[in-house]
């Protein structure tokens, strides 16, 4: 039992944000049960050859993607590992680290400025041999393009665990390398494997705008492109509703083996430390581990280096000046910022209640609350942005203009989405400054808005702001939600940039992506150096 | 607020009476009293209910059955802010974004408005402790010393009647131990606090205790003077506890 005020301002606001996205995740299952039930036959009649087509290749795409993303990641991160200190690593780790921030619209762009018919890759061939990259073979190179450097990160973090006496002890008894990989490497990367592996699966599973800017066709579509057709194009209520249930149950089944593998679904935006080594490699294995650290670099800034050179061969002038450009930027910031700020203020009010909420518990067993406010946020991973604003479609296009409620549906469900990163960046600094402050401020007496402004604010600064970006970032890249409700009044830069994609004005949109795909870097890159900065 | 020199608290006794207590294991049990004014250290095994028993004087935890009492008013159910207790951890005493003056300033008003007389009383506070001139210094450039310092600069504005001590100056080393002790014992002489002290140095007990609280086994095992304690006829105990040779009475083995 703990003396805590009796009604703590910190569970009360935590109580109100688990209400919020409470009322967001269910107005949105709402919209499905409704539809469903009023169309109870069609829906039914929804399932069909052509739905267990989409089915297969949803599985069948993402199975293939993490195979192709976590094995070479296993091998790049053991390179990495293996050499801790040479020039231009630790910019090797920051590029690693940009694919995660990068809008997939952009990354899309990007991948087919090199490898598409008309790019830069097909020219070098003489544009003869070269097939294009639309269809399956397009989404697996995005999606080992997005998740090959973070599962790569996450390998490398799991070999810094491994404790530096280990390595000692490894050299004084004279392990070869390959003891040494099988003793010490492998375990610590398959105790990572699963979740690894789990992490990439589920992304990919999600993953919207690959599917629809490189997918190609009935052949190539997944559940969530077949639940935006469904709404955007086919205008078929009943499917949308049938296609949302089932892609509702593949991710639910997806986190629950997910959470049994332990495995953290909020990725991670922190740089592993290098450890010292004390085996040092041969000259073939580092012959060897520097090839394969070329291959993945020259993979992963491929198609960054053809946004940017696609992005400069456009008429940025003209661009820059064109009216509906400087709409869509100024509607995607002012949605962002919005969006950002509901992100952290929640997760914010989520991780104090959690926090409150263990100080006053003490021992015993954990209250429902808690629960909801430890993992209330890792549950919006269940639902992605389509399914959200699917449900919240459906519900509202009967009682209202379902385009006058855009920009209220990005920034509530991009605020939800970026949650779990936001949390990870501010939970860790919250904690630790609670357990530092909170007796002192209770037996000083400083508590409400005295404790807000003269202990938690100053602490939390960095954090706050680290969250802020990579909220921002990841609200401003979004094509989800605003694919479905998006219109000619409100527009956001990758609506935009899909439209002129649709349209084929190509050095339009390579331009557009070469605008937003800076604005993203330079928010994460600010949400790294202040995630980075003191912390005392 | 009141001016800097005036009106002090005097010590007041504190008495847990019947006081039961658990984090869910098994229970502490608390019946006894601590006399006004005196140093009273409070010695005993890891995990014998030390800082329990702090915790439960300064109101971090609540009492399951029993009274908590300060100068014979039941606070069992008081905040830790209205209590007339200030209390110094072992580490962790200070906000590190905030000054020292800052730091100091807290215990006047927990919303840092600070008046003349609270500025007069801050830089009376931070001379007494030896720390004149340092005001604007951030913790991160004090010594470990030196931050304790700032604590009890902290306690002395605060001025409260009750003082709790939980292992002050368990980092600190030897040399610097014997100056903060000295600097308390003085203290304690101008201000008359009740202090309970707890410390796993028998040194600590025997150069600035009055009285001695011992704990073993989640309760009260003795009390006493710290003079009957250290010169052989405590209880066996603790004896044992401090290696006291029970041969040679009086000996001690400092066990750092």
């Amino acid at each position: 039992m703990q003396l805590a005020p009796r009604s703590d301002p910190r569970i009360t606001a935590g109580i109100a944000a688990l209400g919020a996205i409470t009322l967001l995740i269910g107005g949105a299952f709402a919209g499905l049960v409704i539809e469903g039930a009023h169309d109870f036959s069609g829906a039914a009649s929804a399932f069909d050859p052509y739905l267990l087509r989409v089915v297969r290749f949803t599985l069948w795409q993402a199975l293939l993607s993490t195979l192709l993303s976590v094995v070479p990641a296993l091998f790049v991160a053991r390179a990495l590992a293996r050499h801790p200190r040479f020039p231009g690593r630790g910019l090797i780790l920051q590029l690693f680290a940009l694919p995660l921030a990068l809008p997939a619209i952009v990354a899309a762009l990007g991948i087919l400025a090199l490898y598409g018919s008309a790019g830069y890759f097909a020219g070098l061939l003489g544009g003869r041999d070269w097939p294009g990259i639309y269809g399956l073979s397009g989404i697996l190179v995005a999606h080992v393009f997005f998740n090959l450097p973070l599962a790569t990160r996450l390998f490398l973090e799991a070999l810094g665990t491994v404790p530096a006496n280990h390595w000692r002890l490894a050299s004084q008894l004279g392990m070869g390398v390959r003891h040494a990989f099988r003793l010490i490497e492998w375990p610590a990367l398959r105790a990572a494997l699963p979740g690894v592996a789990g992490l990439v699966f589920m992304l990919c599973i999600t993953s919207f705008t690959i599917v629809l800017t490189l997918g190609g066709g009935p052949a190539a579509t997944t559940l969530e492109v077949a639940i935006y057709q469904a709404l955007r194009f086919d205008f078929d209520p009943a499917r949308a509703v049938t296609l949302t249930l089932l892609q509702i149950a593949l991710t639910f089944a997806v986190v629950l083996a997910l959470t049994r593998l332990g495995a953290n679904t909020a990725g991670d935006a922190n740089l592993p430390v290098a450890a010292r080594r004390y085996l040092s490699a041969s000259p073939t294995e580092t012959l060897l581990n520097a090839a394969l650290i070329v291959l993945a670099l020259l993979f992963v800034a491929g198609p960054m280096a053809a946004t940017v050179a696609a992005g400069l061969g456009a008429d940025l002038g003209r661009l820059a000046g064109e009216g509906a450009v400087r709409q869509a930027t100024l509607t995607s910031v002012v949605l962002a910022f919005l969006s950002a700020s509901l992100a952290v203020t929640m997760s914010l009010a989520l991780i104090a209640a959690r926090r409150a909420l263990a100080l006053k518990r003490r021992a015993g067993r954990k209250t429902l609350l808690e629960h909801a406010a430890d993992t209330g946020a890792g549950f919006v991973l269940v639902v992605p942005p389509i399914v959200v604003g699917a449900g919240w479609f459906l519900l509202l296009r009967t009682v209202s203009d379902v385009f006058a409620i855009a920009p209220l549906m990005v920034v509530t469900v991009n605020a939800v989405m970026a949650m779990p990163f936001a949390i990870r960046a501010i939970r860790p600094a919250y904690d630790a400054a609670s357990e530092r402050h909170e007796r002192l401020c209770l037996l000083l007496g400083i508590s409400g808005w005295n404790r807000l402004s003269l202990i938690d604010w100053p602490s939390l600064r960095r954090p706050l702001a680290t969250g802020f970006a990579f909220a921002m970032a990841l609200s401003l890249g979004d094509l989800g939600v605003i694919a479905l409700f998006g219109s000619d009044s409100v527009q956001t830069l990758p609506y935009l940039l899909l439209a002129r994609m649709g349209s084929y004005r190509t050095a339009d949109a390579a331009g557009l992506a070469l605008l937003l795909g800076l604005v993203c870097l330079a928010l994460v890159l600010a949400a790294d150096r202040l995630g980075r900065g003191e912390r005392s | 607020m009141m001016p800097a020199n005036e009106s002090r608290a005097k010590g007041v006794t504190v008495r847990l009476e019947d006081v039961s207590f658990d984090y869910g294991e098994a229970p502490f049990r608390f019946d006894v009293g601590f006399a006004a004014a005196k140093i009273t250290a409070i010695m005993g095994p890891s995990g014998s209910g030390k800082s329990t028993l702090l915790n439960l004087v300064a109101g971090f935890e609540a009492p399951r059955s029993g009274r908590v009492l300060i100068d014979g008013s039941d606070v069992s159910a008081a905040p830790p802010s209205a209590r007339p207790v200030s209390m110094v951890f072992q580490e962790n005493n200070l906000f590190a974004h905030l000054s020292v003056e800052r730091n100091v300033g807290l215990g006047r008003s927990p919303s840092l408005s600070l008046g003349d007389a609270d500025h007069a009383a801050i830089a009376e506070a931070l001379a007494r402790v030896g720390l004149a001139g340092k005001e604007r210094r951030l913790p991160r450039e004090l010594s470990g010393g030196e931050r304790q310092r700032v604590a009890l600069a902290r306690v002395l504005v605060r001025d409260r009647p009750v003082l709790l001590l939980d292992e002050p100056f368990a980092s600190l080393g030897p040399a610097l131990r014997d100056d903060m002790l000295d600097l308390l014992a003085n203290v304690h002489t101008e201000r008359q606090m009740t202090v309970l002290f707890v410390t796993h140095q028998p040194e600590d007990a025997r150069r600035i205790g009055q009285d001695m609280v011992f704990l073993d086994n989640h309760t009260v095992a003795a009390t006493g003077t710290a003079a009957d304690f250290f010169d052989g006829s405590g209880p066996d105990a603790f004896r044992r506890y401090v290696g006291m040779d029970a041969a040679k009475g009086s000996r001690l083995d400092d066990r750092g």
